[in-house]
């Protein structure tokens, strides 16, 4: 079998020629440019698209934590965002009532008995449970690398799909329905369009500052070291194995925060966002964006959803754009629209 | 988002005419037919849902009368959040005053509480949860051509009394699948039927060889097939092949359309049974109808679906026409609820206060090979259910704008 | 009768048989991705939707050529290779010097179009495509009602397995390729064309593909969407399986067709997942799959 070490790693193509450029200035303005426009578009676009946008948005950052800067393709992400909207959704709706487990013969009484959750709390709820799920998946599929590696993780969320289709809590086909977005922290009304926007704007900078700021810790420095050699970070004695599953357990908790937030705006969570076409979705808005930038994520959902958005009228079209984009892409577009960008004008972002 | 205004004029169809003296919100009522134009659903809602809608703004002659109509039209991909945005969108931005057919379940859930959220109107066609006029039930909703407690009832029922007694079911295993087998088993028990065993498949499943060994062991007369699509399609294309027809089995499909059995083919859908609202073929009116249809959609007869969009977008317009305005979603459902309703299709019939439109429904058997005429010659009617009894009782829904 | 936990055992008999048939056809599948991941080191994501081609293919043939099902078997799989070898030559091709993932990226984008257009062109309800009148009926083997054309399912893919098995493993081509798949630049300073082999290659999975799409054409419908979620269970069998080898993809696609038909019997509900958490169970013991090398 050919070894596919010897092949240059995915994404850096995109970073290579960039990676001794140094400063820090341009991202701020991007950055601020970024902030600017998810402030000031709610008054020219509309809102509910601009909250789909960033939550995506956030989800495709984590995404790209993965891909861009440890080099592994999660061809199953969407089952973070998934169960995450699952989770926020019901205990948002039913609140938390479990009588006791039951483990074969063992009855453990636990007699907890929660009424619904607040938005925060709903929100916590899901990003925990899409944190244990990533550690489980990510205990899993770290054992194999590459091509293997997209495959369990896709295998793993066909799993997922199908018991949040057959669990009793998920409602199957009809998901949970009508999740009231009720009061932050007891106090903010988040019917109010408004109030929901404001609080998706300062969940997403948030979540993306947490990214940066990952990206550029130490951590994140043996992260890109892995990517780009992992025999002689191993050798370097960094135990490559459990930075791996670290940053699928971190990437996995941001996703469930993407999802969280997204079964709250649009009140409910249903079986298409665990499809394993969502996760397909993703890679396509990463890789349309660019692969390893900062920003690519953002401006690739922001041009699929728009995408998606005009051509919903036209059914069937809508995969076929989306396959020919994906092929346009990894055939002669493979940094992005930012990674184009940022040679460009010969700085990273 | 204006530009996707544009594309959804562009496609549309607009009815217009200048003067009108009533208050239409902008001046212009919008329809906008919601559902699934490419996937599992296109063929039996679909675009043949719009040729019904255009038909209905037609019929009701509402460029006679001065009124001018617009249809709007969107493919929710049977993904309830996409739908919901196209939803929200539609009332928010583009100012559509009511919302048509919506099948999938999920979507129409979703729709309907947006629905009651922005006071616009509802109507379901193809959606078939039963909550819409139950627990989930809005004063903007009304639910029009069927639903998993009339097929189950309508199945159930007519196939004991026929003298199929003994049932195996083969279910879907998620809420749907789980509900229509419910419900049906409990109406096959009622009758004095029995159930000698079920088994529950993955969905969507494509091989049910296992499944059918399993039934065709249990010995059972009647196997009735809890779910839909595809999976109902396959279920019985394989049977016909694991010869349980010719075994002296029989299906019941509890949810099955006229495009199915057309996919299907007659040789191995014959003695499939079924309920259904509407048949193409029933009377002339019917048959005048779906000629007509049939010319607009491709040589297609249509479905219960899409005659249930053209039925209820005739009696919304009526509704509208005797109000003078389109402004308040509920007080528009509320006349819809007064008047009523009247049209080739379904016949006269009434809409009940938790938002059930009532109409007799239809028990057939697929004809064989041999008995059919022609193309779209497929039933032939075993049993009318009376519009008294073809739904589930008001009381029994537990639906709040019920009194008493 | 005697009793397995409550079945009867002749009943058993009849779900093991049916096993067996899904067995072939995740056998057919897994080999054809197995013998492209051998020399192109991609993961064909296409693939699902080049079975769906197949069976596409088959209908085309018998309704607007009039062509029989045993052309469509013999033409099919041709006619489908050979868009395959137009795929290599003007798309993957590019991709060999770059991380395998894009090769996975670039088809599963092709995956995407292709069954977009089929469904923009068909809809999604599926075609009927009857048994071919040789194959109707079946015999009843006492234990249960097996129908003819199941039995030559089962059959015929053996034989296509077995025979790509033999081809690869024992005659002078197949030495080549496996050569090829250990050290491309080296096969070639020997003078042997490995681009036209690749080429070749990647038409011939593709067409084990297309011959699977055949075969599954009068069983289950036709339709566009066939084989879109049928390729991530394969995908797991060659997880499972590890891809170490031609005769270990046709062994574990038919072994874990048997284990789901068990599945089936004695606890249906978990029938869609039972290769998912075998899956699972293998990679905690064996990472590297039953029939695949630790590197």
């Amino acid at each position: 079998m050919n070894d596919p070490a010897g092949a240059p790693a995915l994404s850096e193509i995109a970073i290579k020629p960039l990676k001794h450029v140094n400063g820090a200035a341009h991202r701020w303005v991007a950055f601020i440019v970024m902030v600017a426009f998810f402030a000031l578009a709610p008054t020219f676009i509309y809102p509910v698209f601009l909250m789909k946008v960033m939550c995506f948005a956030l989800f495709a950052c984590a995404f790209n934590l993965l891909l861009g800067y440890v080099g592994l393709l999660s061809f199953g992400h969407a089952m973070f965002l998934g169960i995450a909207g699952y989770a926020a959704a019901y205990v948002a709706k039913e609140g938390l009532n479990i009588e006791a487990i039951r483990l074969g013969t063992i009855h453990i009484p636990l007699n907890i008995a929660l009424p619904p959750f607040t938005p925060e709390l709903a929100i916590l709820t899901g990003v925990l449970a899409a944190a244990i799920l990533g550690y489980v998946a990510g205990l899993l599929a770290i054992r194999r690398q590459g091509i293997y590696f997209a495959m369990i993780t896709l295998a793993l969320a066909q799993m997922v799909y199908f018991f949040c289709l057959q669990a009793p809590f998920t409602g199957g086909e009809d998901g949970i329905q009508a999740v009231p977005r009720g009061k932050l922290f007891g106090v903010i009304d988040l019917s109010d369009v408004k109030a929901m926007y404001a609080t998706v704007f300062v969940i997403f900078i948030g979540g993306f500052l947490v990214i940066f700021r990952i990206i550029h810790s130490p951590f994140g420095q043996v992260m890109k070291a892995i990517r780009e050699n992992e025999p002689r970070a191993t050798s370097l004695g960094y135990d490559t194995d459990r930075y791996k599953l670290i940053a699928f357990v971190l990437s996995a908790t941001l996703a469930g925060l993407a999802g969280a937030t997204n079964a709250l705006v649009f009140q409910l969570a249903a079986l298409n966002a665990v499809h394993w076409t969502m996760s397909g979705e993703v890679v396509l808005m990463t890789l349309v964006g660019g692969l390893g930038t900062v920003f690519g994520p953002v401006v690739g959902v922001l041009a699929v959803l728009g995408m998606e958005n005009y051509l919903a009228q036209l059914g069937a079209w809508v995969t076929i754009v989306q396959g020919a984009i994906f092929v346009i892409c990894v055939l002669t577009f493979r940094r992005g629209i930012v990674g184009e960008l940022a040679r460009w004008i010969k700085k990273p972002l | 988002m204006s530009s996707r205004l544009k594309l959804c004029v562009a496609a549309a169809f607009a009815v217009s005419a200048a003067g009108a003296q009533a208050q239409y919100s902008d001046n212009v009522i919008k329809i906008g037919v919601l559902n699934d134009q490419s996937g599992t659903y296109s063929d039996l809602a679909g675009p043949g849902s719009t040729v019904a809608a255009r038909m209905a703004v037609e019929d009701f002659g509402a460029a006679k009368k001065g009124m001018k109509v617009e249809i709007v039209v969107a493919d929710h991909q049977n993904k309830p959040e996409v739908g919901s945005s196209i939803a929200r969108q539609w009332f928010d931005v583009d100012k559509v005053d009511v919302i048509v057919d919506v099948p999938t379940s999920s979507v129409a859930l979703a729709v309907n509480q947006i629905a009651k959220e922005k006071n616009k109107v509802l109507l379901v066609s193809t959606g078939a949860s039963v909550d819409l006029t139950g627990k989930a039930c809005t004063p903007n909703t009304i639910h029009w051509t069927y639903d998993t407690w009339s097929l189950a009832n309508g199945t159930g029922t007519a196939v004991v009394k026929t003298g199929g007694t003994t049932w195996f079911f083969l279910t879907a295993d998620y809420a749907f699948g789980h509900s229509l087998e419910k419900e049906t088993e409990a109406v096959v028990l009622k009758n004095g039927g029995k159930v000698l065993g079920r088994v529950r498949h993955p969905f969507p499943s494509s091989d049910f060889s296992s499944f059918l060994l399993q039934a065709q062991a249990s010995k059972a007369k009647i196997i009735g097939l809890a779910n839909a699509g595809a999976d109902t399609i396959s279920a019985i294309k394989q049977g016909a092949e694991f010869g349980i027809v010719k075994g002296g089995q029989q299906f019941a499909g509890l949810l099955v359309f006229l495009t199915d059995v057309h996919a299907i083919g007659l040789d191995k859908a014959q003695g499939l049974l079924l309920t259904e609202s509407f048949y193409w073929d029933l009377n002339d009116q019917t048959r005048n109808f779906s000629r007509r249809f049939a010319k607009l959609h491709k040589g297609a007869m249509p479905t219960m679906g899409q005659v249930g969009v053209y039925s209820s977008v005739l009696h919304y317009l009526k509704a509208v026409e005797a109000l003078k305005s389109d402004a308040d979603g509920a007080k528009v459902v509320a006349k819809m609820k007064e008047l009523p309703t009247d049209d080739v299709v379904f016949g006269k019939g009434l809409v009940r206060q938790d938002g059930r439109k009532i109409h007799p429904m239809y028990l057939f058997e697929v004809k064989k090979p041999s008995e059919s005429k022609g193309e779209w010659d497929y039933y032939k009617l075993r049993s009318t259910i009376p519009a008294d009894q073809a739904f589930r009782p008001e009381k029994e829904g537990g639906c709040p704008l019920v009194k008493g | 009768m005697s009793e397995v936990f409550g079945i009867p055992t002749q009943a058993l008999f009849g779900q093991l048989l049916i096993g067996l048939i899904n067995g072939s056809f995740y056998a057919l599948l897994s080999l054809g991705l197995a013998v492209i991941f051998g020399l192109l080191n991609i993961i064909n994501f296409a693939h699902g939707a080049q079975y769906m081609m197949g069976a596409f293919c088959a209908w085309f043939l018998l309704n607007k050529l009039g062509l029989s099902y045993w052309w469509a078997l013999l033409l099919a799989p041709l006619i489908v290779g050979a868009t395959g070898v137009v795929i290599e030559r003007l798309m993957l091709s590019r991709l060999y010097k770059l991380d395998h993932l894009y090769g996975f990226l670039l088809t599963f984008g092709l995956a995407l179009m292709i069954q977009g257009l089929f469904r923009h062109e068909f809809g999604s309800t599926g075609l009927p495509y009857s048994i071919p009148s040789a194959l109707e009926g079946g015999q009843n083997l006492g234990f249960m009602f097996l129908p003819n054309y199941r039995a030559w399912v089962i059959v015929s893919s053996l034989i296509v397995c077995l025979g790509t098995w033999f081809m690869i493993e024992k005659t002078k081509l197949g030495s080549y390729l496996r050569a090829a798949t250990e050290n491309r630049e080296l096969v070639q300073a020997f003078g042997i064309n490995t681009p036209r082999m690749i080429t070749l290659t990647y038409g011939f999975g593709v067409a084990l593909a297309a011959f699977a799409g055949v075969m599954a054409a009068p069983i289950y419908s036709v339709s566009p969407l066939m084989g879109a979620d049928l390729i991530i269970v394969v995908f797991a069998v060659v997880v499972i399986g590890g891809m170490g080898s031609i005769m270990g993809s046709i062994v574990t696609g038919f072994v874990l067709g048997l284990a789901e038909g068990l599945t089936k019997v004695f606890y249906p509900e978990a029938s869609n997942v039972v290769i998912f958490v075998i899956m699972a169970i293998v990679l905690m013991i064996k990472p590297a799959g039953l029939f695949g090398a630790e590197k």
